[in-house]
């Protein structure tokens, strides 16, 4: 298995959407091969890194802004 | 007792369809509830796509407002957070050609670029590269970075990794098909780690800067 190979399977890797078989072929390259198995390690910590910090926080008066809409939208509607 | 299942996985039904249920039926505090346990996301997606504060409010009051009125038209065959998202990313999406009126908004295009196909930058990055950075900086650092990748990438990538839609559903909520979703999304990836690189990568020396290799 050549790198680019590898790098089009990455994501099926990540998400876990692999046959055993293709994971033991991927598992075979990455023992050898330092490139993409830094790339396998900082892509997963790419996305953990999005998934667990919130850039962009929800102001508290929009909240109250939005019940405030819905509550309203209520009183004519039912 | 083999009659057949949707693969919900239990028979039960999602929580989130009792409640618009409810909500159809005049209880607004349902719908409430359903505010309560979405917004952030929507607020996320909204900034995400408009970058631009204002734009994201707005598009987030817009899309329940818009949800609330469209309850009726709601199919329980897909998920109630499905179909919210689909109309935030649409408010999200019209936000912005009003905005930029005259040009030309669109996630379909296929945003040809090379950048990031092939990993350039191969440092490795230190163990816990985050813990070097305050709370605030990293939240820059990572804003500024996702800002910067094309369009039809940023999406695919916020609505499948950091919202966690399949990449069925991805598809479906973008109007892409699902080889173009997992080539965006491939490509995010990679693009959104060579430019953390930068800030993340294991330092050698306090210098240790510039072109590698
Ligand atoms: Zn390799």
């Amino acid at each position: 298995m050549t790198c680019t190979e590898f790098l089009a399977l990455l994501d099926d890797l990540i998400d876990n959407s692999v046959t055993a078989e293709t994971r033991a072929e991927l598992e075979r390259h990455l023992h050898g091969c330092e490139h993409c198995e830094v790339t396998l390690n900082t892509t997963r910590k790419t996305i953990q890194i999005y998934r667990s910090h919130e850039i962009y926080d929800l102001p508290p008066r929009l909240r109250e802004r939005l019940h405030a809409a819905i509550m309203s939208r209520c009183k004519k509607g039912c | 007792m083999s009659t057949i299942q949707p693969i919900a996985g239990e028979d039960e039904k999602h929580p989130d369809i009792a409640l618009v249920e409810q909500a159809r039926s005049g209880d607004v505090s349902a719908f409430d509830t359903l505010v309560r346990k979405y917004e952030r996301q929507v607020f996320r997606i909204a900034q995400h796509i408009t970058q631009n504060r204002e734009d994201a409010e707005d598009v987030m009051q817009d899309a329940f407002l818009k949800a609330y009125e469209k309850l009726d038209q709601f199919q329980g065959n897909s998920k109630f957070y499905t179909w919210l998202v689909r109309i935030a990313v649409n408010e999200s999406l019209m936000r912005l050609r009003k905005r930029r009126t005259g040009k030309m908004v669109s996630i379909d295009e296929d945003v040809e670029t090379e950048e990031g196909s092939v990993p350039r930058d191969l440092a490795d990055w230190a163990p816990d590269p985050e813990q070097n950075y305050s709370q605030t900086q990293l939240a820059e650092i990572l804003r500024k970075t996702i800002q910067g990748l094309p369009q039809g990438f940023r999406i695919v990538f916020v609505l499948r990794d950091v919202e966690g839609l399949s990449t069925e559903e991805t598809a479906e909520t973008l109007g892409l098909s699902i080889p173009a979703v997992k080539s965006r999304l491939l490509r995010a990836r990679l693009q959104l780690r060579e430019r953390l690189s930068r800030y993340f990568r294991r330092k050698k020396s306090p210098k240790a800067t510039g072109v590698e290799k």
